[in-house]
């Protein structure tokens, strides 16, 4: 964002207070801060409008491609490491499917994509997207492949550097596919393509980044302004300085030619799932893979749920009455916060003594034992009600609560509250073990 | 003009920390491995030096208690016996170091004797020709004794003893100076916490190039985004140029192995075995790009494919 003085030099200096403000300064100053729009000020020549929009653009553009539910959004990234604010635009990983695998290939693959959806910690994590590349010469299996795989919905790449046959799929089906890609070798003709359908369009195929950004200049002077970029990553190394380099010109430098969001197409070797989780942590927006297998692209992308985590929000899991085990009304009844890393850490450590136990897990909205503890957010009040609402007495008989260690000094009052008898349990998760066996007898 | 990405550099650099003694240095181990010695962030080879491979060790427990039934199925009898387990790791999984973890004088588990965790170290110590580390137990009292004995039995191997902690470092730190050898220390997820351990230590008397630092590696999908970001931060940390977060970085990831959407059953998430390699490699090569320059791995199959990205991350060696 650029400053309120460079702000104010822009605008017209009338001090009219038409935008509500006393004087431009004063209004200027609040434009900086993005408290007000521009069109407040009524007398704000074009020329300087144009000028402050491009400068308060975001530093990497926002990129959509498919369109309705399934759509996905790229870029609008502000930072080079997590902890400094957050990563906003998870990585799109989607799976490629070559037209050389005929039509049916096609269909497996886009079947493949849709079952690989999952409920995880409360948020949907799955593959987004599904490209079709075209290698064969005939074009009719991949035409095929695209109308099946623009039927069911997906995010579409169409992979493909024939500009004609781009140009002819783009528009027989118009989803917003991104185009896969404008290379120096048809550059013109492609830009073309993306321009007529409205399209987001990869450009890549450039052997340095200054060459990349003097094409992604070109096609932003010829109007095509929804780039991808794909710099040049043949091996780890190369990914990284590429990927590094690209986010660091457009975040720190504000570099508009290098200011989008970026793509690396990868195969199936096991290289190439190190590639691929290289690009999640550092930086792809889009990672593209010949092959998925179940055991792989699950924890890749727990990684990118890991990564795109907001540090300063805390995953959170249900809260409510959980099973460890197959307890009965005989097991013993724990409670922790709903912290996903709290409530896994506790979880697992029951599991570890190998007793079934009932847990319950209070909303702390995502706080931690002690840190909720001394926020107020987990009380005898709070777990009295989550007992009552959970119908805890009724499904263990034990009329027994175990009360983390940490917060022994709440006992008292959660007896009287809840009129069940507290257990004080371990200081530490993993001391649970040790303390549940205790229960069996 | 053309574009050129500006180069970043850092006043400060991790420290050389040298594991295992050759013959040559007092040892008899075959090799003296260096970790750490960068000035850059973690394979950022195209604007800082990066003078050493990161290593991958791999660990062996002394107890069935602590390896999971898949694990068993798929590395098969071997982890029933340490020695061989131990030998394998090193003739056959390619492993740099292997790290003999000493659950079993855990007095409230097997609570196996000093003098049997001894012996059985002394075996793996003749069994295999790599520098070795040795953890104890988790509890202090025993710890103290086991580690002394550990010292003492590896005099002049560089061994490295782990892991000290900020409530329980004393003994440990005792029985590493004894004989010259490395500590690990242990840190829970926090960076003051990771510099108050080092300060202690070294307050001590620890000499600042015999120190590892272990963060805690949360695997992934169990807080593995908290380690990722306090490794990087630790790292920028010492790059910046705090003396006291220059020990290079050790992350165990065989943590990956416990956790419960590893061990479930899913056909959906592909095989047992298969979703749990690739867990380990991943919170492996998470805490790689973080800036670690050591991991613990479990599975062979797991170093095969950290050690092909690290290559391909290094330069293509």
């Amino acid at each position: 964002m650029p400053t309120a003085m460079e702000i104010y030099k822009l605008l017209p200096k009338k001090n009219c207070g038409e935008c509500k403000f006393p004087t431009c300064l004063a209004f200027a100053m609040q434009l900086a801060n993005q408290k007000v729009a521009l069109e407040a000020c009524p007398y704000v020549s074009p020329e300087a409008k144009a000028a402050l929009e491009e400068s308060g653009a975001p530093p990497i553009r926002l990129m959509t491609f498919g369109t309705g539910d399934m759509a996905v959004k790229v870029g609008d990234e502000t930072q080079l490491f997590r902890h400094d604010k957050t990563f906003y635009n998870p990585t799109v990983i989607g799976l490629i499917a070559d037209d050389s695998s005929g039509s049916q290939g096609i269909k497996d693959g886009v079947a493949l994509v849709k079952s690989l959806s999952f409920e995880r910690v409360g948020q949907n994590i799955r593959v987004n997207s599904i490209a079709i590349r075209h290698s064969t010469g005939d074009p009719k299996e991949f035409l095929e492949g695209v109308k099946h795989a623009s039927s069911e919905g997906l995010p579409m790449v169409l992979m493909t550097e024939d500009p004609g046959l781009m140009g002819e799929t783009s528009v027989a089906w118009p989803k917003r596919p991104l185009l896969y890609r404008a290379t120096p070798a048809n550059f013109d003709a492609m830009i073309e393509v993306a321009k007529r359908s409205s399209c987001p369009l990869v450009i890549g195929g450039a052997a340095t980044l200054d060459e990349l950004s003097q094409l992604s200049e070109r096609a932003k002077k010829a109007g095509v302004t929804d780039l991808v970029l794909e710099p040049v990553q043949g091996t780890c190394a190369q990914l990284l300085e590429s990927m590094t380099v690209v986010r660091r010109a457009a975040v720190k430098k504000h570099f508009r030619p290098l200011g989008y969001p970026t793509i690396s197409v990868l195969g199936s070797s096991d290289l190439d799932k190190g590639r691929a989780t290289i690009g999640v942590a550092k930086y792809s927006s889009i990672v593209l893979m010949d092959e998925l297998s179940r055991g792989f692209v699950f924890p890749l992308m727990v990684l990118r749920q890991n990564i795109f985590t907001d540090p300063q929000v805390p995953i959170q899991v249900k809260p409510g009455l959980y099973k460890v085990g197959e307890p009965n009304e005989k097991s013993p009844v724990m409670f922790t916060t709903n912290f996903s890393l709290t409530y896994f850490t506790v979880r697992a450590d029951i599991e570890k003594s190998k007793m079934p136990a009932w847990l319950l897990v209070i909303d702390t909205e995502g706080q931690s034992v002690m840190t909720a503890f001394a926020a107020g957010k987990l009380t005898p009040e709070s777990v009295t009600e989550a007992i009552e609402k959970e119908k805890v007495k009724d499904v263990s008989k034990r009329n027994e609560i175990v009360i983390p260690g940490m917060v022994s000094r709440m006992s008292g009052k959660l007896n009287e509250l809840s009129g069940m008898k507290v257990i004080v349990g371990s200081r530490e998760s993993s001391g649970i073990p040790k303390m549940i066996k205790s229960f069996s007898g | 003009m053309g574009f050129e990405g500006a180069k970043e550099s850092f006043s400060g650099r991790i420290k050389e920390v040298v594991i295992g003694a050759t013959d040559e240095h007092g040892g008899s181990r075959s090799r003296r491995l260096t970790v750490g010695g960068s000035n850059g962030l973690p394979f950022h080879s195209f604007e800082s030096e990066m003078p050493h491979k990161p290593l991958i060790a791999m660990d062996i427990v002394d107890t069935l208690r602590m390896v999971s039934d898949t694990q068993l199925k798929s590395m098969g009898d071997v982890v029933k016996d340490p020695v061989e387990w131990a030998k394998r790791c090193e003739k056959e999984w390619g492993a740099d170091i292997c790290v003999l973890k000493l659950q079993s004088a855990n007095p409230e588990e097997e609570n196996r004797s000093v003098e049997e965790c001894e012996s059985l170290f002394k075996e793996v110590l003749k069994a295999v020709s790599l520098p070795l580390f040795v953890y104890g137990c988790g509890f202090e009292e025993k710890d103290a004794k086991l580690m002394e004995a550990i010292s003492n039995a590896g005099k002049g191997e560089r061994l490295f003893i782990g892991l000290a902690e900020e409530k329980a470092y004393k003994s440990l730190t005792a029985a590493a100076m004894a004989n010259g050898h490395g500590l690990v220390a242990f840190s829970n997820l926090d960076i003051n916490l990771a510099k108050q351990i080092n300060i202690l230590l070294m307050d001590f008397g620890m000499k600042p190039e015999n120190i590892l630092m272990d963060p805690l590696m949360a695997p992934l999908g169990m807080g593995l985004e908290y380690s990722y970001s306090v490794i990087e931060r630790l790292r920028i940390g010492a790059l910046m140029g705090d003396p006291v977060l220059q020990m290079p970085m050790i992350c165990d990831c065989s943590c990956a192995w416990t956790v419960p959407e590893v061990l479930e059953e899913d056909d959906g998430k592909g095989t047992q075995v298969e979703r749990g390699v690739n867990w380990e490699v991943i919170t492996a090569e998470a805490a790689l790009m973080a800036g670690a320059a050591l991991v613990i791995t479990r599975h062979p199959e797991s170093v095969k494919h950290i050690r092909a990205t690290i290559d391909d991350l290094y330069g293509g060696v």
